[in-house]
């Protein structure tokens, strides 16, 4: 197992003239990059843009920046992956992207912004009709909102406009760490915690010098593929109450349950709060847990796999499930989608394989080609088979040795780039310190950030009644990308 | 003419339609793995509806306003025509089938004119929907009860229930099989059951019929889900004195009788939602389609025989 820690890299020595930046930018995207993060960082006055590109297959992160005062080159409409990014610095940094074909706010926190109110993509037309869908929902569900344009039943385009989650959490960790910033980090999705902690510690880890032991890098993957479990289960249990099919709808929402409660078992709390920390891990496990642990998973994995067979054998659920709400691996790839989604139509993309460390070796990821809801389902259902396998393994021969390690002062002027598979998707975060060792910035890009786009696509030329089932396939975080 | 038993028939229907509801939820819940919720919820819900007072948007007129109480009084006077356990009710007369059709027409025109009213864009698309589908059920259900008239030789549904009796299943099984079949089908989508519709979920843009009504609150809710229990009782009844026609002289073994089949009835609609998914929506009309042939095909049948 690799436990050298992942080095951060001096910072200075990404800069690039502006000119060359852009030029070296759009080259990277063209050779089969994919950005994992595009953000402005205050400097001298002016910004500082930097962009991490990832290539996937090799393995290989490559990270450029510039000193930038006025507007830039937009490299969307080359490259739309980048569409959100570069709304996103406009809205920090003032920035203007020029060419950008839909520059308008995408968080509201600019003085005087209103969330929701901004103008939306309308299409015009006899018998065309708008409707809009919350922010506030029927269900007990984060605030969003949708709005379709509609020729009946037909849908042309779907604009989702979020932002009423914006908390601004990017910004506490400014001037960090302290003890708050892991309680933010284990909070940046709710559902995602041992994702976006592991990640966290990961920065401060590779920042720091610090090496994780074996042990405690394998609980951790315990943690992560629990979360993956309880939420995929969630999730296909979700799906089926979404087509009114209710033995898997119920069975899977207690199942879900069981899996919480195993996370709960290991550090006392269902997300898995209070469970990682940089350096290591607050909870060893003993024989006796052990023991529990891998009870209890057989149990628990025994009943998904029943529950969720019945909707593979199921044809009336099959059927509403194929064909429905498909994403092309053009439309994937190119929007740069992460996670079991854009397994699901047939991008192999997965950080558990493409950049793999800690306890994920010869990890195989579960790709399926077809991109339409049964695909985003059945991908699930492989990864909780995976996950279940994975852990079990886990158990049955945990190295030895310390849990923990000290984590020490940062080096100053650095950065570094953490990237954590969580169980909706690629987890980026992006760590500069400043000359005092402190975080003097702090980018989170959630994988939510990148896949909202992609619900989009789906709904286009789809039915309007297919989208809270497309919406349920991917079930994406509001506050995640909200921040 | 006896004026005590088909009045006792009526408040009977009356007051056990909302049953019917709670069966299908309990049947519901046991192959989800649950409790469920009371078998008497809908009366609780009804009570707590009459208690409150209603809320009006702005944008309605009274045409949101008179729709619940068209709608369900056209569903109290169908089932003062519909023929309780195969016995005549107060207002049977000849042709009353077609009046029936009528009523259950208007009620869905006054729901559909009450949602457009609202000017929502969920409640047009529901009321779209509502109508759409009615377009295939309608005929289906027409088609299937032209059938029974001519297979029993009768022309008012009293008529038809009273000579329909095992004998008629000796000699015209094929006929009244697919009747039942077809008239199964269109209880589960005029009453917006799995796999047409899905009562329970809370996603306005997949709802047919629940969605019309998001609007209506108070007593009008009331009348709304009272109205919608009694069009169940309504298909109910004719499916259940289809395949459980027993004359046997007694009026309360026959009540009784036909009391049980509804029940079961009622657990059939429930097993079939538990077992089923939800259908896409662009394929309800050919699951109405399906009905449409079994009446039509019931009919051919029927001619021929």
């Amino acid at each position: 197992m690799r436990t050298e820690h992942l080095s951060g890299f001096d910072f200075g020595a990404t800069d690039l003239d502006a000119g060359i930046f852009f030029e070296t930018a759009a080259s990277r995207l063209a050779a089969g990059g994919r950005a994992v993060a595009y953000f402005a960082i205050p400097e001298d006055g002016a910004f500082r843009l930097v962009m991490a590109v990832a290539f996937d297959r090799d393995g290989r992160l490559e990270v450029y920046s510039s000193a930038l005062a006025g507007p830039f080159r937009s490299l969307t409409p080359s490259f739309p992956q980048l569409h959100l990014f570069e709304r996103e610095i406009y809205e920090v940094s003032g920035l203007k992207p020029l060419g950008h074909p839909w520059l308008k706010p995408i968080r509201f926190n600019t003085p005087g912004a209103v969330p929701g109110v901004a103008e939306f993509f309308t299409v015009h037309g006899s018998q065309v009709h708008e409707v809009a869908v919350g922010p506030v929902h029927a269900g007990v569900i984060e605030p969003g909102h949708f709005r379709f344009q509609c020729h009946g039943e037909h849908v042309f385009h779907l604009e989702i406009m979020l932002g009423y989650q914006h908390r601004g959490v990017e910004k506490k960790f400014i001037g960090a760490p302290d003890a708050r910033s892991i309680h933010y980090a284990e909070t940046l999705a709710g559902d995602t915690t041992i994702g976006h902690t592991w990640a966290y510690c990961g920065a401060v880890e590779a920042l720091a010098g610090v090496n994780v032991s074996a042990r405690a890098q394998t609980l951790r993957g315990v943690m992560l593929e629990l979360e993956r479990l309880a939420n995929h289960t969630g999730d296909l249990g979700a799906l089926a109450g979404d087509v009114a099919y209710l033995p898997t709808s119920s069975f899977c929402g207690r199942l879900r349950g069981d899996f919480l409660n195993m996370t709960a078992l290991i550090c006392g709390n269902r997300f898995g709060r209070n469970m990682l920390k940089p350096g290591g891990v607050n909870f060893d496990l003993d024989y006796a847990l052990i023991k529990e642990l891998k009870l209890r998973l057989d149990n628990t994995y025994r009943d998904v796999e029943s529950a969720v067979s019945l909707l593979w054998e199921t044809s009336s659920v099959t059927d509403r499930f194929e064909g429905t709400g498909v994403l092309a691996k053009e439309a994937a790839e190119g929007l740069g989608i992460v996670g079991p989604a854009a397994r699901a139509s047939g991008v192999g993309l997965d950080t558990r394989r493409n950049f793999s460390c800690g306890p994920y070796e010869r990890f195989t990821m579960a790709v399926s080609g077809s991109g339409d809801v049964y695909s985003r389902a059945y991908v699930r259902w492989v990864e909780i088979q995976r996950s279940a396998e994975l852990i079990g393994g886990w158990l049955d021969a945990l190295p030895e040795g310390p849990v923990e390690a000290e984590c020490g002062e940062f080096k100053p002027d650095s950065a570094a780039v953490s990237l954590v598979e969580g169980w909706r998707g690629q987890i980026c975060h992006f760590a500069v310190t400043g000359p005092d060792g402190k975080f003097r910035h702090y980018k989170i890009v959630d994988p939510s950030f990148h896949n909202w786009q992609a619900l989009a696509m789906t709904l286009r030329n789809g039915e309007i009644s297919d989208f809270p089932l497309c919406n349920k396939s991917f079930n994406l975080s509001y506050c995640g990308r909200d921040l | 003419m006896e004026i005590i038993k088909p009045a006792v028939q009526f408040l009977a229907v009356m007051l056990l339609s909302p049953l019917l509801l709670g069966v299908i939820n309990r049947v519901k819940a046991f192959f989800a793995g649950r409790r469920g919720q009371p078998l008497m919820q809908l009366y609780f819900e009804l009570f707590k509806l009459f208690q409150k007072t209603p809320v009006y948007s702005r944008t309605t007129t009274w045409v949101f306003r008179a729709g619940p109480v068209i709608g369900v009084s056209a569903m109290v006077t169908a089932l003062a025509i519909l023929p309780f356990a195969g016995r005549p009710s107060f207002l049977a007369f000849d042709g009353d089938f077609i009046f029936l059709i009528y009523l259950l027409g208007l009620a869905r025109f006054a729901t559909v004119l009450a949602a457009l009213d609202t000017g929502s864009a969920f409640e047009g698309m529901g009321a779209s929907r509502e109508m759409q589908f009615a377009v295939f059920s309608e005929p289906a259900f027409f088609l299937g009860l032209a059938a029974l008239a001519r297979a029993t030789g009768q022309s008012s549904l009293a008529g038809m229930f009273g000579v329909l009796t095992g004998d008629l299943w000796r000699t015209a099984a094929p006929v009244l099989a697919l009747l039942t079949a077809s008239f199964f089908i269109v209880l589960l989508a005029e009453n917006s059951r799995v796999p047409a519709d899905d009562p329970n979920t809370h996603l306005e843009l997949t709802m047919i019929h629940e969605v019309m009504v998001l609007d209506h609150s108070g007593p009008e809710l009331a009348y709304i889900l009272y109205g919608a229990a009694l069009k169940l009782w309504f298909f109910g009844s004719l499916i259940a004195c289809m395949v459980l026609p027993r004359h046997s002289g007694s009026w309360a073994s026959d009540s009784g009788l036909f009391l049980l089949a509804m029940f079961v009835v009622a657990a059939a609609v429930g097993v079939t939602e538990s077992v089923l998914a939800r259908l896409r929506l662009t394929k309800v009309p050919y699951m109405l389609i399906t009905a449409f042939a079994f009446s039509a095909l019931a009919l051919i049948f029927q001619v021929g025989r």
